[in-house]
């Protein structure tokens, strides 16, 4: 009887486990019904909100589109290169998600600059040098200001132009996207808790099957 | 009785110096924990919780050596903001740090945190010091 109860107890712990495992990090964003025909079927699905095709530059005057992320997971975020406030905390904290995952080709970190007209192409090369960054793990994208204001609402993010102060006003959240362009999280840059937090989520958001099949 | 009057002179000097003493200590502890305060809002981004910087771009402000020979001028670095090459333990920077109009109580006390901070350990920076050293700024 008492090793009955003994494997009981190990088979729950065990299955406590297993659940642990499965965590899988939420889809983000927007969702719309839709509905499809399905074998002479008509089913409603939930579509989730994806990042629209882009173009941008990068530090190395590279063209990057959509198309340089297939098959990558990546964390996105916005600064520019002057910023006096949040951006020098936000890249501090973005270094260590640089450094833990600057091996794996299948990840990228995207910045894009809010401030264009400054933050011209040698400009971003001459950061990222200073910063200590080297390689594709890391693109500074530059691109025309319209262009990166849109598709900071695909992330969720407001930026927008000067304030009165001459500032520019930018959130300073890392986004992450899966390889289905999805959002999964949104990080606190500035906040060494989150974005440790971030690191973690990657690599869970890695072992999930969507993520290992696609390609 | 002469050697109880020295005695007692004696006395009151060491306890004049000991309580001046304090009186110093005391400064420095306020300008120390009131100066971690103006840290953490107008300096903590750039510089990091433990003054270590950001690679190239921003300087640290753990090189004594650095601020020990700038002493006299670091007020006017805050006053003024700093632009152009710089060595600071043993690395270059060359990049631009804005201005910051706070007041010269602020800077000492700012001052006197970052000097005693981070492995450094210069005392306390007096207001007298920097409203001297203001003067002189370039
Ligand atoms: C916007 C970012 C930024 C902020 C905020 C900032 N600094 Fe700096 N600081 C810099 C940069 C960049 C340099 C190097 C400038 C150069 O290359 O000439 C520098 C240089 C210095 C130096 C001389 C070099 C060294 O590292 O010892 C001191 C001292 C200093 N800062 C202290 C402060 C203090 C105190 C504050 C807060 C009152 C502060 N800084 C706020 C960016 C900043």
């Amino acid at each position: 009887m008492r090793k009955l109860w003994i494997g009981i107890v190990i088979l729950m712990l065990f299955n406590a486990c297993k659940s642990n495992t499965k965590t899988a990090l939420p889809i983000l964003g927007y969702k719309t019904p839709v509905t499809k025909t399905v074998n002479g079927k008509t089913v409603t699905d939930t579509e989730y909100a994806t990042i629209p095709p882009f173009k941008f530059v990068n530090q190395y005057a590279d063209t990057i589109t959509q198309k340089n992320l297939e098959g990558k997971i990546y964390v996105a975020d916005f600064f520019f290169t002057t910023c006096p406030s949040i951006c020098p905390v936000m890249h501090r904290n973005m270094l260590n998600v640089y450094k833990e995952f600057k091996d794996d080709d299948n990840f990228r970190i995207i910045s894009h600059t809010i401030d264009p007209k400054y933050d011209t192409v040698p400009v971003l090369k001459r950061y990222a040098d200073k910063l200590g960054i080297s390689g594709n793990t890391w693109w500074l994208l530059h691109g025309e200001k319209g262009d990166t204001y849109k598709i900071g609402k695909s992330y969720l993010q407001s930026v927008s132009e000067k304030n009165p102060k001459g500032e520019y006003i930018h959130d300073g959240f890392f986004i992450l996207i899966d390889k289905q362009k999805r959002i999964r999280g949104t990080y606190e840059g500035t906040d060494p808790a989150e974005v440790t937090k971030l690191i973690a989520d990657i690599k869970t958001l890695k072992a999930e099957p969507d993520q290992i099949a696609a390609k | 009785m002469k050697i109880k009057v020295i005695g007692a002179i004696a006395i009151l000097l060491i306890v004049i110096g000991a309580s001046c003493q304090s009186d110093d200590q005391i400064e420095f502890k306020r300008y120390y924990s009131a100066g971690s305060l103006v840290y953490q809002q107008h300096c903590q981004n750039c510089h990091g919780d433990k003054g270590q910087g950001l690679s190239s771009l921003i300087p640290p402000l753990t090189d004594s050596t650095y601020l020990k020979n700038n002493k006299a001028t670091l007020a006017c670095f805050i006053k003024n903001g700093l632009k152009g090459k710089i060595t600071v333990a043993g690395r270059s920077f060359d990049d631009q740090m804005q201005a910051d109009d706070i007041a010269p109580l602020e800077i000492a006390k700012v001052l006197t945190y970052v000097a005693n901070s981070f492995g450094n350990k210069m005392g306390t920076i007096s207001l007298q010091q920097v409203q001297d050293d203001l003067k002189n700024c370039k």
